[in-house]
């Protein structure tokens, strides 16, 4: 039964490896900014756009800030 | 008339709007910032958010100074000669369209290579190559498509501000060992610890101790790195005669780790661990939930972060160069642009001034000053370009040297105690007491429990719950004040709002807005052509007067004037079929009546003969006359203005009778005014506006600023609030003091929680289980009832 012995070292490194990876990735500033990479996920990668016919009327558009 | 929208940014189109593309623009700097845009096929930006961008200013000249060498190497955050790294501050980013623009930059200028936003921060991070493009180039970018960036003396003068994440790494410590401590404690759990008389499970009893000493091993790191600032802050308050909440914590924890590692010393139990750990890391949790900061405001700011960087100087040959603000020395001759600030103490030398020093002294009218004339630093030229000799450094200006005042050195927290520490004191002294008691107890009747009880007394009453009902209920707090633009600088701000029986305003930009759209006429009346020609000569100046008289004149038809000329700092004249009208300063139309009034007029003159005068009025902010009515019920009131007494008969029209009002405040007297009342022992709430309220600011029990655009200056506060939202100011102030009752009666729950443990432990029955399931318990329905109520207020509020 001494098998414990290894199977508790290798679960208290797994543990340590993901606490190190943790903290590794608090000092890289990977959690400075929680907001913008959720929004730049959405944007699509193709920035030049097809000409749509501009038939769309903008006359009723209002400003919108999420700030 | 239906009203159309800019395409661009989503203003009124009014009569002069631009067609172009069949859209409609409300100026030309939004028709070129669209021109941009769809020439680089980046027009999905208004796909993303329809009137997304903002107006571009119009600038030339303001960033020459982005080409000196010194100032790049300053404000730059990593440069090799070849690329070079820059962090600028756009305070205009509000929404995913400005994001994906200005991520996008390389579309629009190749040489730059990356652009990254954070979106909290309200920064973008441009990678750029230094040999191919510079500085300069980058910047005049982001001004022409509205994202101009705001550089200030702050930036150079900065010191790095290090991220403080020292927070996160005790949370991680703590979650990490807490999380791994349950699971090593659940054999104990099980088995209930009574496995060796009894049988029990032969393979727990057997790495029982492997387990214990693997416990042990991971509270070492809680107690002595993520605990530590418990027993620091304990023992400074110790050292000073305080008794505050972190006696009683850091006692806990102590007393939690020496029992427990003397329990698996020797062999009596498995001791607390998993208590110790999870105590360690809900309190840590409280801490990191009060940390809530507005990173994209500063609450300490000073003239810094509101001077320029760089001035245009004219050398003896005359011609222009760009110097470091703190270069000017004195006798230097410098050119002030029209709306730029003026950075220090001088003569004027050239042109004519008319200076804003409405954000120095609260005066609300541009002040006129004529050729050798002095100007004051801080003040703002609004009259095309004038040229100052500098008199002293920027150090030894006037506006400067009202932060040399000691209240801007003294730190505000250190003049107050929190509700939790003042509960500490009495909580700590009723604990220690019974502890006592029950050990001298259990000494008389059965000493082999009495060291027991007395530890498990110290462990149970931990004021874990205590600690955290603050921190949650103010936390939360400060959130819903944030999405109702209402910023507070911590959570210590709130309790100090609930305790204020004094609110002091002051006038210009504080209850007053910064438009004055409101303007009775003086005279002979007008005839409707007479009106007529006004309305169209206005129309065609961009002076704030004439604009604002033009919105409320009535609807005239437009044509086109015969002749119309506009003087620079006079007025404007225009004909048509023979008449002609004059408007503009009192000189100008050739009035010959001295006028008395403090307020701000308009002359008109229609061919040549004296007609009569537009007063503008101050224009008061949306119910401010409620606002006061129902503050007067609770506090008592005051008006500080530097400004004069013109506007002394509307003002009393408007508030509550006898409300004190005090005119031609200098910054100076307005600190001492309040510092008189806190002498009488009252709690002031001060609201302004200006530097020149800045020392009343810092003074006051809790400063609050009023700001029409929350991005740009306000001086150092403990609050800014969004002027839109300045008729709410009393209900957020109601709403503190209900959140202080919040937090009274979660004191009350958890005492509760204190009471049943106390039981367990005053009797010596206490076991781990039973403190491992109180601790998180009492913990959590604390943390839920506090964040229930608070939201339930915060639903309530405007």
């Amino acid at each position: 039964m001494s098998v414990i012995y290894v199977l508790l070292a290798i679960s208290i490194i797994v543990a340590i490896v993901f606490f190190a990876a943790f903290i590794f990735s608090v000092k890289n500033g990977q959690y400075d900014d929680s907001y913008t990479p959720s929004v730049r996920m959405l944007f699509e990668d193709e920035v030049v756009k097809q000409k749509k016919s501009l038939q769309k009327s903008n006359m009723d558009t209002s400003i919108e800030s999420n700030n | 008339m239906e009203k159309q929208h800019c395409y661009h940014c989503g203003d009124d189109c009014d009569s002069d709007s631009i067609e172009y593309d069949q859209k409609c623009f409300c100026c030309n700097g939004c028709k070129t910032v669209y021109e941009i845009f769809s020439e680089n096929n980046l027009s999905y930006y208004y796909d993303l958010q329809a009137s997304a961008g903002s107006t571009p200013t119009a600038i030339e000249g303001t960033y020459d100074f982005l080409e000196t060498d010194s100032i790049v190497e300053k404000l730059t955050e990593f440069n090799d000669g070849n690329l070079q790294i820059v962090n600028l501050y756009v305070p205009l980013i509000h929404c995913s369209s400005c994001i994906w623009v200005l991520e996008n930059m390389n579309k629009l200028n190749p040489f730059i290579t990356s652009s990254q936003v954070n979106f909290s921060k309200k920064t973008v991070r441009i990678s750029y190559n230094s040999k191919k493009t510079n500085l300069k180039e980058v910047v005049v970018l982001l001004a022409r498509i509205g994202y101009e960036p705001y550089i200030s003396l702050e930036d150079i003068d900065g010191k790095e501000k290090k991220v403080d994440r020292s927070l996160i790494y005790k949370l991680g410590v703590a979650g990490f060992a807490f999380g791994n401590v349950m699971f090593l404690s659940f054999p104990d759990y099980f088995d209930l610890s009574s496995s060796k008389t009894s049988g029990g499970e032969f393979w727990l009893n057997q790495y029982e101790v492997v387990f214990r000493w693997l416990m042990f091993t991971f509270s070492l790191p809680v107690v002595f790195y993520a605990g530590a600032d418990y027993f620091i802050s304990a023992y400074k308050g110790l050292r000073s005669k305080i008794l505050n909440i972190d006696v009683p914590i850091s006692l806990g924890i102590l007393v939690l780790f020496v029992r427990s590692t003397l329990e698996i010393m020797f062999d009596l139990g498995s001791g607390f661990f998993d208590s110790l750990t999870g105590l360690v890391f809900f309190l840590l949790l409280g801490k990191f939930f009060q940390q809530k900061t507005y990173s994209f405001l500063s609450f300490e700011r000073d003239y810094k972060s509101y001077f320029p960087i760089a001035v245009t100087k004219i050398n003896d040959d005359g011609t222009e160069v760009s110097t470091q603000v703190h270069e000017i020395k004195q006798g230097d001759l410098l050119l002030i642009r029209n709306g730029e600030l003026i950075p220090v103490d001088g003569l004027l030398y050239k042109g004519k001034a008319q200076i804003d020093y409405s954000f120095v002294t609260g005066e609300s009218v541009p002040v006129e000053r004529e050729f050798g004339d002095k100007v004051f630093a801080g003040g703002r030229q609004m009259n095309g370009p004038i040229e100052v000799e500098a008199l002293k450094s920027v150090s030894q200006s006037y506006l400067t040297q009202l932060w040399s005042n000691s209240v801007f050195k003294t730190d505000k927290s250190t003049r107050f105690q929190n509700i939790t520490d003042s509960i500490g004191k009495r909580f700590t002294i009723g604990v220690l007491t019974i502890a006592f008691l029950a050990t001298s107890y259990w000494l008389y009747f059965d000493a082999s429990l009495a060291m027991n009880v007395f530890t498990a007394v110290l462990i149970i009453a931990c004021p874990c719950a205590i600690a955290l009902a603050s921190p949650f209920t103010l936390g939360n707090m400060l959130r819903i004040f944030g999405q109702k633009k209402f910023y507070l600088r911590d959570t210590a701000a709130i309790e100090q709002l609930a305790q204020v029986d004094t609110a002091i305003f002051d006038k210009t930009g504080t209850i007053t807005t910064s438009k004055r759209s409101w303007a009775t006429y003086e005279g002979m009346p007008l005839t409707p052509e007479e009106e007529s020609l006004l309305k169209n000569t206005l129309r065609a100046s961009n002076h704030p007067l004439s604009r604002t008289l033009y919105d409320i004149l009535s609807d005239h038809n437009i044509y086109t004037l015969d002749e119309y000329e506009e003087h620079v700092g006079k007025g404007l004249e225009g004909s048509k079929g023979g008449k002609h009208i004059k408007v503009g300063s009192s000189e100008f139309v050739g009035n010959r009546e001295v006028s008395d009034s403090l307020n701000t007029a308009v002359h008109v003159a229609s061919n040549n003969a004296y007609k009569g005068k537009y007063v503008f009025h101050n224009q008061y902010r949306e119910g401010v006359s409620e606002v006061f009515r129902q503050m007067s019920e609770q506090l008592q009131l005051a008006i500080l203005s530097g400004d004069n007494e013109g506007e002394k008969k509307n003002l009393e029209r408007l508030l509550p009778k006898l409300t004190p009002l005090y005119f031609n405040q200098k910054p100076e007297d307005k600190l001492t005014f309040i510092t008189s009342l806190q002498e009488q022992g009252k709690k002031v709430l001060m609201v302004g506006d200006g530097l020149n309220d800045a020392g009343a600011l810092a003074q006051a029990e809790v400063g609050i600023a009023i700001s029409e655009n929350i991005n740009v200056f306000s001086p150092a506060c403990d609050g800014i609030m969004d002027a839109s939202k300045f008729q709410y100011l009393y209900q957020y102030i109601i709403a503190s003091k209900k959140a202080m009752k919040i937090i009274k009666l979660s004191f009350l729950l958890s005492l509760l929680y204190n009471v049943v443990g106390l039981y367990f432990a005053v009797t010596g029955q206490l076991q781990p289980v039973i403190a491992a399931i109180l601790m998180p318990l009492s913990s959590i329905s604390v943390v839920a009832f506090t964040t229930v109520r608070t939201n339930l207020l915060g639903r309530k509020l405007n």
